[in-house]
């Protein structure tokens, strides 16, 4: 007796739908397990992950500013991976778009520039996000090298950059030799959007990006070549679509999104340049983008869920000494049974009794 | 000449886990599977190893805890991946996920320890003998284990029969299954493999290399093994070249930051990284007369009997 995967005769609907609900209740579940074995108390634990964080307005707001840059990267991420590209290097990408805006900011510290630093900041940094994320692209279209790996290690460049830089040249004189820059002028700073609050304008960016990446996806031929090609690669090509040119796309605009979210998060909640500037973004937005079935109101979900576990976590260390490491297992282990789950909308199970004889001659 | 010496005795111990978790790779994927989380298993073979050789006081359980988490980690891959058909790369992607918390979690109360590492072969005569001595007659075991494992693997893939089926599911797994050959165990015995040269060769680094558990000890190590896999053209013979010459620029660029040669260290630090693109793109392009890698690799296998 076997226990055998069977395709579906279609996809079903029920399941995509419920999936991400249960791939959820799972995770909880398992994570009721782990803090019983750390010898934590699992429901005060679970109490202070998930409950706690949404009980006080500073929280909540904590919430959006932790899931505006993980949704504006989970976008961009869910056109690479719809359309069958893989770049996994969203936090090099990220890193790299938080320096180049900073490089505005740093060279007109303490001179009386005007309103345009902050625009100029975010155009600079969407275009050298995009443009770094354009070498793994142009790699894998040109050379056919593999952009998971390609994409991955610039992630590590982009870092030890980012080090050079706040060590070296942009360091704050007045720093007391910490590795940072100086405190952003006012002009170069994303303006809040509740005076003495957390919440800023990038939480609003985010929201246009979910409703841009929806217009697109639904209403746009681009968006129609987008999923084709990374659904269907056959009938992509029988249709004249060029697979090329929209890995270069997709890599492009995923690379602006995340360079965006970058110099957002410098220049709104940490307000200076300095290593660490990300706890993951890139790579936990990966999760966020497959929690949200790669769509855009769905993720823009999956991406405050996500948030609610950074926020939770630091509560939960706070509160019970839980290690902050906790939150990044709950975060592998949500990946693991989201893409399980999703498995059953295509596949199911069953339960075979093999014959030997007969399965080796009739294969 | 001590200068000399001490730079292959560096490169051989930076090369070695580049090698095993390489190795255990190549075979997953000769199989037909790709699993990306070389990085997570990895690290928490580290984490384990660690963890087993302090508990215990020796090397040697060390290693094999790491070995253990190792194949533990790839079991969880290929229960995903093989059990459930689920997209490989997403797969792999998750399992570096975990494996970066599950170390954290687990080394957490490790970290500032230090153990005894690994002791060096001593032959009287022999690994006195000026420059070649100590390179050849004077490492920690697990490089002379890593050098027997490639030969070994070399061996099963090219020269047993099990090694040509391994192949086989690898190139073509409809065929496999059709001639009655157990396609997904194959594969999941493979996918074991791979993930106990990974743990093993994430163990080594806190075992041998530096005696003590930093977490992210590995430092994309794992994906480094992944790029070595690409490099090698999935042959065990190119596998050892690209292994070492990877390990030759880390040391390098080490000794060029001790030099001090005007370079920022962490343009020096890049290197290896950058080195990976490259490569990774001069051998794609040079290969442009049809691709090397098994034809399946990657490719979900479902049976439909």
């Amino acid at each position: 007796m076997q226990l055998v995967l069977e395709k579906r005769a279609e996809r079903s609907g029920t399941i995509a739908l419920v999936s991400p609900l249960i791939a959820i209740g799972l995770t909880i579940l398992t994570m009721v397990i782990l803090f019983a074995i750390l010898g934590k108390n699992p429901l005060l634990a679970l109490h202070a992950y998930f409950i706690a964080p949404l009980t006080d307005g500073y929280s909540l707001q904590e919430i959006a500013v932790k899931a505006t840059p993980l949704v504006m990267i989970a976008i961009g991420l869910s056109l690479c991976y719809l359309a069958n590209a893989w770049n996994i290097g969203a936090e090099g990408q990220f890193l790299i778009g938080a320096v180049a805006g900073s490089w505005i900011a740093v060279k007109t510290q303490g001179t009386d520039a005007g309103a345009w630093v902050l625009p100029a900041m975010l155009v600079l940094a969407a275009a050298a996000g995009a443009l770094y994320a354009l070498i793994p692209a142009i790699c894998k279209v040109k050379f056919g090298a593999s952009e998971i790996l390609t994409s991955l290690m610039l992630v590590y460049v982009a870092d030890l950059f980012l080090d050079y830089l706040v060590r070296g040249p942009w360091r704050d004189p007045h720093g007391f030799n910490f590795p940072t820059t100086a405190e952003f002028d006012p002009v170069a700073t994303v303006p809040l959007l509740i005076e003495g609050g957390r919440l800023h304008l990038g939480s609003i960016i985010a929201l246009l990006v979910v409703a841009a990446a929806a217009i697109l996806l639904g209403r746009t031929i681009k968006g129609f070549e987008i999923r084709v090609v990374g659904a269907a690669p056959r009938a992509a090509r029988f249709g004249g679509f060029n697979a090329n040119q929209l890995i270069i796309l997709t890599f492009a605009v995923s690379g602006a999104l995340a360079g965006l979210a970058g110099i957002i998060e410098v220049a709104g909640p940490i307000g200076h340049l300095q290593p660490g500037i990300s706890p993951g973004y890139g790579f936990t937005a990966i999760i966020v983008a497959f929690l949200g079935r790669l769509n855009p109101f769905g993720i823009l979900i999956a991406g405050l869920f996500l948030a609610l576990t950074f926020i939770g976590g630091e509560q939960a260390q706070i509160a019970m000494k839980i290690p902050l490491d906790v939150t990044k297992v709950f975060q592998g282990i949500l990946l693991f049974y989201v893409l399980a789950c999703d498995s059953l909308i295509l596949y199911r199970f069953k339960l075979v009794f093999p014959n030997r004889q007969v399965t080796r001659g009739a294969g | 000449m001590e200068l000399v010496e001490a730079i292959i005795l560096a490169v051989l111990a930076a090369s070695t886990p580049l090698l095993i978790a390489a190795t255990g790779e190549l075979v997953a994927e000769r199989s037909g599977v790709l699993n990306l989380g070389v990085e997570g298993m990895m690290i928490v073979g580290a984490a384990c190893g660690f963890a087993g050789a302090w508990l215990t006081g020796s090397i040697l359980v060390g290693a094999l805890f790491g070995i253990i988490a190792g194949t533990l980690m790839s079991l969880v891959f290929a229960l995903m991946a093989l059990g459930l058909a689920v997209n490989q790369v997403a797969t792999g992607l998750a399992l570096t996920i975990l494996g970066i918390g599950l170390s954290g979690l687990i080394g957490a109360g490790f970290v500032g320890e230090r153990i005894t590492p690994a002791v060096h072969l001593y032959i009287p005569v022999l690994t006195d003998i000026p420059l070649i001595g100590r390179v050849l007659f004077g490492e920690d075991g697990f490089i002379y284990f890593s050098v027997a494992l490639i030969v070994g693997v070399w061996w099963f893939l090219y020269r047993t029969r099990a090694g040509l089926i391994l192949r086989a599911c690898g190139d073509n797994h409809v065929s496999a299954h059709a001639l009655g050959y157990p396609v997904l165990r194959i594969r999941t015995f493979a996918v074991m493999f791979g993930g106990a040269c990974a743990g093993l060769a994430g163990a080594y680094l806190p075992l041998a290399y530096t005696p003590f558990f930093i977490p992210g000890m590995t430092a994309g190590r794992g994906w480094i093994a992944l790029a070595l896999v690409v490099f090698s053209s999935w042959r065990p013979g190119r596998l050892v070249v690209g292994a070492y010459l990877f390990g030759a620029v880390t040391i390098l660029q080490l000794h060029a930051q001790g030099w001090g040669v005007g370079i920022p260290s962490q343009f020096m630090s890049a290197l290896p990284y950058l080195a990976t693109v490259i490569v990774l793109v001069l051998l794609s392009r040079a290969r442009t007369g049809g691709s090397t890698a098994p034809a399946a690799l990657g490719t979900v296998f479902v049976s439909d009997r």
